[in-house]
């Protein structure tokens, strides 16, 4: 099989949070360049199967970009070398023959490590559940389209909808910040006229839990752009920060 | 929806006090800089002594000079207080971690930098501030003739300096000063200094190319139209106009001595 790589694998493997972890090195042979990271994977933990060893353990799902499941920090990058890609789109193209790759799990106190190169992200759904949703009435649909909301405000909104929580941004930045995620779906509700409504107590609701996350604090290196595998971009950070300031300091009836 | 903490303790509450303390001192910057132009005069220093005991006992600058202490003061510790809780926010560190593929070296070491600032200021406050306030320095009286424009400059020592006078006789301008201008060329005679402080400025002007920006991001402020205003201001004005402007003083009385 021409074409094959063989790769030199440095694992962090960890048995859960409450023990230390260390790396393992091994050898992953006869790798085709059009697998996926995550299929290289696949193949080294078949080996260690068979041999009877426990199989690294890693996070994914829908394997095709677009649910967020998947993690991994690839020879010091998250999601790898590539720019824009999650560690399901990465090919093994985008190495070489004899390389060595270290694979690590995101790194932060907020995102404890279950097991090997998986980390628990539940933090981002209590984020998430502090507030970022809205009030809708119950009783009949209403008709689609019946609010008007200029296109521009719609596409601002949907580029910071589409951010899929897989945390690359708090395994990019040097200070484990989550600011770009929530930030993101701070935005997404702040834009609309539908989530007005909650719009300041949101804002200072989900800062809140992100502060009691354990999360460190933006730098604005910028990082976490650089690295999201959706192009979030760093002004839905200036966004917050407005959303935020404003509400403590200019609602007061909304201010917690 | 849960309690939110007071202002000042949340992430972003400390954000805002590190960028306002940063803009405040960057105004500083302007100030300090357009001021010390005068070192270039050659009027053996009349122009400076003068502005200096004017910016030393104007009342309203000296509230101005308290609250920008404060900020420096403030700004430091606030930063050490972030970057303690950034360390905690990342017990294990990374064994490979690439941070040059996607941000800039100055915007991840600024407490590297300000630490070489904060050090800086410290010794640039005892080589002058201190010793202005504190007698050390030498007394200087300049006699210029309003009606030629001549002014010839004795050197005051012992009791005949008791305070900053100007007044004029006979169409004789006297002006008796603290020559802090005389000060600037002793110290810059010593080569070490002179290195120091033009390398305190190469770190102001990574510490600002990224500061002054970061600062108007964490207030909120990123506009398709003035954001790159200011984006030009940071890099231009405050990473390379005013640390050149500044490391040119103790490069021209080293060299002109």
């Amino acid at each position: 099989m021409s074409g094959n790589m063989n790769l030199t694998l440095k694992v962090w493997r960890q048995k859960n949070d409450k023990t230390r972890g260390k790396f393992v090195t091994y050898q992953a042979n006869g790798i085709s360049q059009d697998m996926s990271f995550l299929e290289m994977l696949d193949v080294v933990n078949e080996d260690l199967v068979r041999k009877g060893e426990d199989p690294i353990h890693f996070d994914h799902d829908c394997r095709e970009g677009i649910c967020g499941m998947c993690s991994l920090h690839i020879n010091g990058r998250p999601h790898g070398p590539k720019q824009g890609t999650t560690t399901c789109q990465l090919h093994m193209r985008s190495f070489h023959d004899g390389q060595t790759i270290v694979i690590e799990p995101w790194r932060a106190s907020a995102f404890p490590v279950i097991k090997d190169l998986a980390v628990d992200r539940t933090a981002f759904d209590r984020i998430q559940q502090a507030g970022g949703y809205v009030n809708v009435n119950t009783g009949g649909v209403p008709d689609a389209n019946t609010i008007p909301i200029p296109k521009v405000v719609a596409d601002e909104a949907f580029e910071s909808a589409t951010c899929i929580g897989c945390g690359a941004c708090v395994a990019a930045c040097k200070n484990a910040s989550a600011m770009l995620f929530v930030s993101a779906k701070i935005s997404q509700y702040a834009l609309m006229p539908q989530g007005q409504t909650e719009r300041y107590s949101r804002a200072q609701a989900m800062v809140a839990q992100m502060d009691a996350e354990g999360f460190g604090s933006c730098t604005n290196t910028g990082a976490c752009e650089a690295e999201c595998p959706v192009g979030i971009k760093l002004t839905n950070i200036a966004r917050m920060n407005r959303e935020y300031l404003n509400a403590k300091i200019f609602k007061e009836e909304e201010a917690h | 929806m849960s309690k939110s903490r007071h202002l000042l303790s949340s992430s972003l509450g400390k954000k805002l006090i590190m960028s306002l303390t940063g803009l405040f001192l960057c105004t500083f910057l302007i100030v300090h800089l357009i001021g010390n132009l005068q070192l270039f005069y050659n009027d053996q220093g009349k122009a400076f002594n003068d502005y200096a005991h004017f910016m030393t006992h104007f009342t309203p600058i000296r509230v101005v000079s308290y609250l920008l202490y404060a900020s420096i003061v403030i700004h430091a510790i606030y930063a050490l207080v972030i970057t303690i809780h950034n360390r905690k926010a990342r017990p294990v560190k990374y064994a490979v971690y690439r941070g040059s593929a996607n941000s800039a070296w100055n915007s991840r070491n600024m407490g590297i930098l300000g630490t070489v600032l904060l050090v800086f200021i410290v010794t640039h406050m005892s080589n002058f501030w201190w010793k202005y306030h504190n007698d050390g320095v030498p007394y200087i009286e300049y006699r210029t003739d309003l009606a030629t424009q001549e002014t010839t400059v004795t050197e005051l020592i012992g009791d005949e300096y008791t305070d900053y006078v100007k007044y004029i006789d006979n169409d004789v301008e006297v002006i008796k000063a603290k020559d802090l201008y005389k000060q600037v060329q002793f110290t810059f005679k010593n080569w070490l200094l002179v290195a120091f402080y033009v390398i305190s400025m190469a770190a102001l002007s990574f510490h600002l190319i990224h500061g002054f920006k970061s600062a108007f991001q964490t207030l909120g402020f990123d506009h398709k139209k003035y954001a790159p205003v200011i984006r030009f201001l940071g890099v231009w004005l405050f990473g390379v106009a005013i640390p050149i402007g500044f490391a040119a003083m103790p490069l021209y009385f080293y060299f002109s001595s």
